[in-house]
């Protein structure tokens, strides 16, 4: 089939950029998205036009390296898909298809589709984690862990850290992904030790990044490709409460 | 040159306590001033990265993903073993040495593999204690699933995304180092070469990906820690970007490389659908506990699969070996499905696929069961296929997925250079000819956390009065120019291929001639062909843009010029081995009934190649391996 495209071209973080059409031929139903953008890239390289950049590794849906709206919905307008995983079936002939990078103000953009998540990083960085340095830890099955607790972890644990949750809120709230971190580790008893000082660090900063708050619009959750739920957020909110009464 | 693989002496099970209780140890204060460069941030970088950096040593980490977190090991689906024998079902860490050893064919190291199972304890213990929210029962207790090639249940896992809570686990472990400013960590930085002063590997040239500058990085030790390169069959169950460039410069600098053509094809893919595809997605294996693989009795057959009845489908594994039917070890079931496909039995509209079916399993356990343990593959299945596994069998094929072969190294995980060591699916080590399921982010996991940490300071001990070499020295300048004008070369081609034409290329001949089955004939032409195809691509080839960018096609020009070489040694590795052992199975040494015949006499040895130069045969070094503790046997799953 054939297909038109209007994609966001930009040098760097400093130069305008601007939306370029391009048609494409004999797009097949049964490529992905990404294909279809190596398909246009093969045509512009030998053009002598420069391709079109964007991020992508695994193209299984569990890297979390890819990611762009797609006539304007991150990863597209399939739910539970990144971009890797979603197929052109899902288009129909000769239709226009719109794709410009994530865009919030924690997420420059580098080129073209590519944008900068280190932010997310750094959210992490400020206390992501369970301490647990390399050594002699306890017996794993020394401390028991009901199935319903594992799983439950295991649902918030479950993020890719792709960055749709940002890209589809109108606030640019990165409060999905920090609230699963924090949710999947305080919901472990191995995790409860750093419970308080880990949401008020990493609270900070997530502020500090610049991305905006939550006003529960829930949009995050929809675009979210591995279903990350909202009661994340309700429980990141009521242990920062917790931990910003009890801290002294 | 003679090989030392530097095993401890004594019984098998006290040799690596026996290291440990003898390595050589520094100082908390002198740790400060021995730098360690690690390049890769998967599960066995990120781990050891962490690691070094609580004992006190300044690391330097860098990943090509634009986060640590994105490096393939998140990928793995299936689980983690370890002899924890939780399930009392008879498991031990000689059990599963054994298991590992036999897996492998009987051509890794029995202390190696040994090691291995020991620590495999440990990790569990250790992932626990950083919150990876392992699958437990309703009790609490952890739970395990059985994988191929064992009889018992010893594989731990988070259910289909195993690989990716491990790494997450690693990852946390080291932003918490970044945060401390133990850990400087560069994402989206390539290594492009090894810099060798006396001997010694001393720091790497690596190109900042984001800006397109070149930058060099000092330190007396260097860690290898890029994963496997089975991306060069082009089809792959790898992340595009995975490749062989870090290993294969070292290895032009010096370090030999072992066995690299052992590279395991995983019998549970999707099946390639159009000459567009980029890739072929992985089905975990841990589907084979419950599905049951099939094709159908007639050629040709017409029907859906639904409409062919039970007496007229052949359960092919389940008939040739009914001791461990679907679950038969990797090697074995993928030369088995292509066995099939290619007598004409092979299903799907290019007939290249096996059914793999679940009808039993939801009849007996019922949907909802079968959604809770393998829901997540059943849902990707769908979302790449659009079909739906509960209501009609999967249709799956083989693929390239990993790479037993890498850079030799010895007990300590250390390169023929000083100085360079290699952890993780980098190196070759303990899965000899063929890896179980599971063991592979087991290994990573154990090289990094709990093998390095002992190893790199034994070296380390010995380098604190060495001469302190800085990014000044001269090897420095003479490393930076040739990769420098190794860029400059690749864009001035001007061409009319792209990389990708050339890969793709590369990928067919040699899936096809050093894939699943091998022949003297076909890997002949095989290194032929590749040395017409390499001297094409530097006449042909077209990169755009410029090397002081992003620039997308440039990386992948520079990893398409390596795998344009090391195929060639991967052909040579499986034409000198006159035998069949594991994944490499050469047609001319099988068994009247079509399996693997091993050559004990003359081929008990780990092939490690030296690089002799361009266009110049490489050299072989055979180190024997010899096996003090179990009789060697035909590995036999029938």
């Amino acid at each position: 089939m054939k297909i038109h495209l209007k994609i966001w071209r930009q040098k760097d973080a400093s130069t305008k950029g601007k939306l370029v059409d391009y048609d494409l031929d004999q797009v097949d139903q049964n490529m992905s998205f990404l294909e279809m953008i190596d398909t246009l890239n093969k045509q512009l390289i030998l053009k002598g036009d420069t391709p079109v950049e964007f991020d992508h590794d695994c193209r299984e849906g569990i890297c979390g390296s890819c990611g762009m709206m797609i006539n304007g919905q991150a990863h597209g307008p399939v739910p539970g898909l990144t971009v890797c995983q979603l197929h052109m079936r899902e288009f129909a002939a000769n239709e226009t298809i719109y794709v410009e990078p994530f865009r919030a103000l924690a997420f420059p953009v580098k080129r073209d589709l590519k944008v900068d998540r280190s932010s997310f990083d750094r959210i992490i960085q400020s206390g992501g984690y369970i301490t647990a340095n390399t050594g002699q830890p306890q017996e794993a099955n020394a401390q028991l862990i009901t199935h319903e607790i594992a799983e439950a972890a295991f649902d918030s644990a479950a993020c890719i850290g792709c960055g749709a949750c940002v890209a589809t809120c109108k606030n640019s709230s990165a409060a999905l992904f920090t609230s699963a971190k924090i949710s999947h580790l305080v919901k472990l008893p191995q995790g409860k030790q750093e419970a308080a000082k880990r949401v008020l660090k990493m609270v900070a900063q997530m502020d500090a990044e610049g991305f905006g708050h939550c006003s529960n619009t829930e949009a995050c959750e929809a675009k979210c490709p591995q279903g990350i739920s909202v009661l994340n957020i309700a429980r990141m909110n009521w242990e920062h409460l917790k931990a910003a009464i009890f801290k002294d | 040159m003679k090989l030392d693989a530097k095993i401890p002496a004594g019984p098998l099970a006290d040799k690596w306590s026996s290291y440990k209780e003898h390595a050589k140890l520094v100082n908390p204060a002198n740790r400060k001033k021995l730098p360690v460069i690690i390049i890769g941030t998967g599960l066995s970088g990120a781990s050891a990265a962490a690691s070094l950096a609580e004992q006190g040593y300044p690391v330097t980490s860098f990943c090509f993903q634009d986060s640590a977190r994105r490096a393939h090991s998140v990928a793995a689906q299936g689980g983690v073993n370890a002899a924890k024998n939780y399930q009392n079902d008879g498991d031990s860490v000689y059990r599963m040495f054994y298991d590992t050893l036999k897996g492998g064919d009987f051509r890794s190291r029995e202390a190696n593999v040994y090691r291995l199972a020991e620590c495999s304890l440990n990790l569990i213990d250790q992932a626990v204690a950083q919150g990876v929210p392992f699958a437990r029962e309703y009790g609490g207790y952890l739970s395990n699933r059985s994988f191929g090639g064992v009889q018992v249940s010893r594989t731990f896992y988070a259910r289909g995304q195993t690989g990716q809570q491990l790494l997450l686990g690693a990852y946390q472990a080291l932003m918490k180092q970044v945060d401390l400013k133990k850990v400087t960590l560069h994402t989206r930085h390539e290594m492009l070469d090894l810099v060798v002063v006396d001997g010694k590997a001393k720091g790497v040239i690596v190109r900042n990906l984001d800006s397109g500058e070149i930058e060099r990085y000092a330190a007396p030790a260097v860690v290898i820690a890029t994963g496997g390169f089975g991306k060069i069959y082009y089809l792959s169950t790898l992340a595009m970007g995975c490749n062989a460039s870090a290993i294969w410069r070292a290895h032009k600098r010096g370090a030999l490389m072992a066995c690299p053509s052992w590279t395991q094809i995983h019998p549970t893919c999707l099946p390639q659908a159009g000459d567009y595809q980029s890739k072929l997605t992985l089905m975990s294996e841990s589907l084979r506990n419950d599905g049951r693989i099939w094709v159908p009795k007639l050629k040709d057959e017409k029907r859906e699969a639904n409409a062919i009845p039970e007496e007229e489908r052949d359960y092919y594994l389940e008939r040739r070996y009914p001791s461990f039917g679907n679950l038969a070890p990797r090697d074995i079931a993928s030369r088995a499905a292509k066995e099939r496909i290619d007598a004409g039995f092979g299903v799907g509209k290019q007939r290249n696929a096996v059914y793999l079916d679940f009808s039993k399993v939801i009849k007996e356990q019922g949907i909802d069961k079968v959604k809770e343990k393998y829901g997540n593959l059943f849902s990707m299945y769908k979302k790449i296929t659009a079909d739906d596994a509960y209501a009609a069998p999967m249709k799956i094929s083989p693929a390239a997925h990993f790479s037993m072969g890498g850079l030799w190294v010895d007990y300590e995980l250390m390169t023929t250079i000083p100085g360079l060591f290699a952890v993780g699916e980098a190196n070759f080590a303990d899965h000899g000819a063929n890896r179980l399921g599971a063991n592979s982010l087991l290994q990573a996991s154990v090289d990094g956390y709990f093998i390095l940490p002992y190893t790199l300071a034994n070296y380390l001990a010995g380098e604190l009065k060495a001469e302190k070499i800085t990014t000044k020295h001269p090897q420095f300048d003479l490393a930076e120019k040739e990769v420098k004008e190794q860029l400059a070369k690749l864009i001035k081609i001007k061409g009319t291929k792209t990389a990708d034409d050339f890969h793709k290329e590369l990928g067919k001949l040699l899936y096809d001639k050093c894939g699943l089955s091998r022949s003297a004939a076909g890997l002949k032409e095989a290194i032929a062909g590749i040395q017409v195809l390499r001297a094409a691509f530097y006449k042909e080839l077209i990169v755009s843009g410029e090397p002081g960018e992003i620039n997308a096609e440039l990386e992948k020009a520079g990893r398409v010029a390596d795998y344009l070489e090391i195929s060639e040694l991967m052909c040579h590795d499986a034409l000198s081995r006159e035998e069949s052992c594991g994944a490499h199975f050469r047609e001319e040494y099988q068994t009247p009934d079509g399996e693997a015949l091993r050559n004990d006499e003359k081929f008990c040895y780990v092939s490690a190649w030296e690089w002799a130069g361009k266009d110049i045969e490489p050299v072989l070094h055979p180190e024997p391996l010899v096996f003090e503790f179990v009789k060697l046997s035909v590995r036999s799953y029938s």
